[in-house]
């Protein structure tokens, strides 16, 4: 167990985890990170379980001192992390000291950033999950966005793993171009030939209004046979729904759960990353992609995932083994006033 | 009860079952036969159903069901919903506080309608609205059922904040604010109940298909509900609802 103080919150930083699942029939929505694929990466370099509370930061990051040592890993959008002013790699599971203190230059690529810490976040399970449900106010760190003087733990850790790294590139944030793939329906039969085909061979562009309920787009209108209203019906992550502006909302972690509006496609669950990394000013393109092709490509990402987790396991266990073979101590010896740090090695 | 239901696409996670173009009781009825047949079932890759006006949608994992198995099973059970014996639905009295600083419209409601205060309040606690679905906030319920005589449109300027347990009117349409929000209906009444309470054992009160009934209560009432509620020593009156009674 180890403490760490956000000593500045950022634009807005949120306990998150994989989603609260079970009560969008009461009406709460399922929230947990915008970007599942960062936030299961950043849970495996530290040897969390997947699901486990870590940080969102969003835009412009947080400012963290950590009052104990810990091991943390930052996946996501490329915020440009630093540890005393040292550049720190994404991907990659570092440990740090006490008294450290994590920042952030400023946003390259993406938007949101997740940061991960061995043992996880010790914030209480409110309704079978750690993430923050902002407008009910439930979950993460009291029901709300951190603030500057928040103190949070980490929870207890097992096994401490630094050093893991991943290589490979899941998606490429930064371009400004986003390509999203989508399933039709389920109201595609509520719009002209017309407002199919400009939903498909026009660019949208990502507005201001782009947060965690969803993300609204304007570009060419999208023309309705009859009108956008329908009688309320459930909202899945990623619904694409045109409300009489013609305007687009692509309904995201804290949509809610059901709603009235026509819904033409569905962003596959594959490529929900890359919407959730898009800022305002992206163009966003739509492909028609089936029933089958999603879910190949979710099976395909999900077993790379795993993949991942094997070989992260692998190395360190290998680790652990020279580890073993051969202790290394290090101490720190005050003789007469003066410090001397000693290492000691296994004969 | 020959109207078969569509099985929509919602993306590759869910699927929408749609019972039916209109609301009615009887689509409502189908809906809620097939979300306990399914529970009843427990069909793997199933993560969770939600009911709405009619349709029931069903979020699934594709990586633990196939899309075209999992639609085979549904319509399984979808030709066999006429011949199950289902539960009776549940009604739930909500003790509720009407007029005065509670229902500071009240009165609007009764000019509107030419009748008195005493009338919307006997009208509005005589009957057992049913629950057509939950959404919009935690907790919200959309009732169906309210007797046109108390129907008035929304205020023309919503407030910015209405407590949590105000029981309003919206046109033809009554309901209760789970927890403060900003709104326009017109407020009649507030109960002390709590309709959602994230760190409850329950923490929705109510459930789709289900009914409810408002009971006028005094002050006196209130305050005890309140105290009891505090003390967690406050018993919710359920009971299944009688065939017939509305």
């Amino acid at each position: 167990m180890g403490q760490f103080r956000i000593v500045d919150a950022g634009f807005m930083t949120t306990v998150q985890d994989l989603g609260r699942y079970g009560y969008q029939q009461y009406g709460v929505s399922v929230s947990g990170a915008m970007d599942y694929v960062a936030a299961k990466l950043a849970n495996i370099l530290v040897g969390n379980d997947e699901n486990e509370g870590l940080l969102e930061a969003t835009m412009i990051g947080p400012k963290i001192e950590f009052l104990d040592a810990a091991v943390i890993a930052i996946t996501g959008g490329d915020m440009q992390p630093v540890i005393n002013g040292v550049s720190l790699n994404l991907n990659k599971s570092i440990s740090v000291n006490k008294g450290d203190s994590l920042t952030f230059r400023g946003m390259k690529k993406g938007l949101r950033s997740y940061i991960a810490f061995t043992g996880g976040i010790d914030v209480p399970v409110v309704m079978g999950s750690k993430s923050t449900f902002l407008k009910a106010q439930i979950g993460g760190y009291e029901g709300r966005a951190l603030r500057a003087g928040d103190i949070l733990s980490t929870g207890l850790v097992n096994n401490v793993q630094f050093g893991r790294e991943i290589a490979e590139n899941y998606y490429d944030y930064g371009s400004g171009k986003v390509e999203l793939r989508v399933v039709l329906g389920p109201q595609d039969d509520a719009f002209t030939e017309n407002g199919i085909e400009n939903f498909f061979n026009s660019e949208f562009r990502v507005t201001n209004n782009c947060d965690r309920m969803g993300y609204t787009l304007e570009g060419e209108n999208i023309e309705h046979k009859d009108g956008a209203d329908i009688i309320s019906d459930g909202i899945s992550m990623g619904a694409i729904q045109v409300p009489n502006s013609g305007n687009l909302i692509i309904m995201m972690a804290d949509r809610q759960t059901t709603g009235g509006y026509t819904k033409i496609a569905n962003v596959i669950t594959a490529d929900l990353p890359k919407i959730a990394q898009a800022k305002p000013g992206d163009v966003i393109t739509f492909k028609k992609s089936t029933l089958e092709e999603a879910h190949m490509l979710f099976k395909e990402l999900e077993n790379r995932i795993d993949e991942v987790k094997i070989q992260l396991y692998a190395q360190a266990k290998n680790k652990t083994e020279a580890t073993k073979a051969k202790m290394v101590k290090i101490y720190n010896i005050t003789v007469n006033g003066t410090s001397y740090g000693v290492k000691v090695e296994e004969l | 009860m020959c109207e078969k239901a569509k099985y929509l696409i919602s993306g590759d996670c869910a699927l929408n079952m749609e019972f039916g173009s209109n609301i009615s009781e009887e689509v409502n009825k189908k809906i809620r036969a097939m979300a306990l047949s399914i529970e009843v079932k427990a069909l793997h890759g199933i993560v969770e159903m939600v009911p709405t006006y009619r349709s029931l949608m069903i979020h699934y994992d594709p990586l633990k069901v196939d899309f075209y198995e999992l639609v085979n099973t549904l319509k399984k059970i979808e030709q066999n919903l006429d011949n199950i014996v289902l539960p009776a639905p549940e009604v739930i009295e909500i003790p509720t506080l009407y007029g005065g600083d509670c229902g500071p419209d009240l009165e609007n409601v009764a000019s509107y309608n030419n009748i008195t205060v005493e009338e919307v309040v006997e009208i509005h606690a005589s009957k057992e609205y049913l629950i057509y679905m939950l959404g919009f906030t935690p907790g919200f319920p959309y009732l169906g059922g309210m007797d046109t005589r108390i129907a008035t449109p929304r205020l023309q300027t919503p407030r910015s904040r209405i407590p949590g347990g105000s029981v309003g009117i919206a046109g033809e349409q009554t309901g209760i604010y789970p927890v403060s929000s900003p709104g326009g209906w017109q407020l009649i009444g507030r109960t002390p109940i709590k309709l959602f309470d994230p760190h409850r054992k329950n923490p929705i009160l109510l459930k789709s298909g289900n009914y409810i009934k408002f009971k006028s209560i005094n002050e006196e009432e209130y305050k005890k509900i309140e105290n009891e509620l505090d003390n967690g020593n406050y018993e919710h009156i359920i009971y299944p609802k009688k065939d017939g009674v509305n």
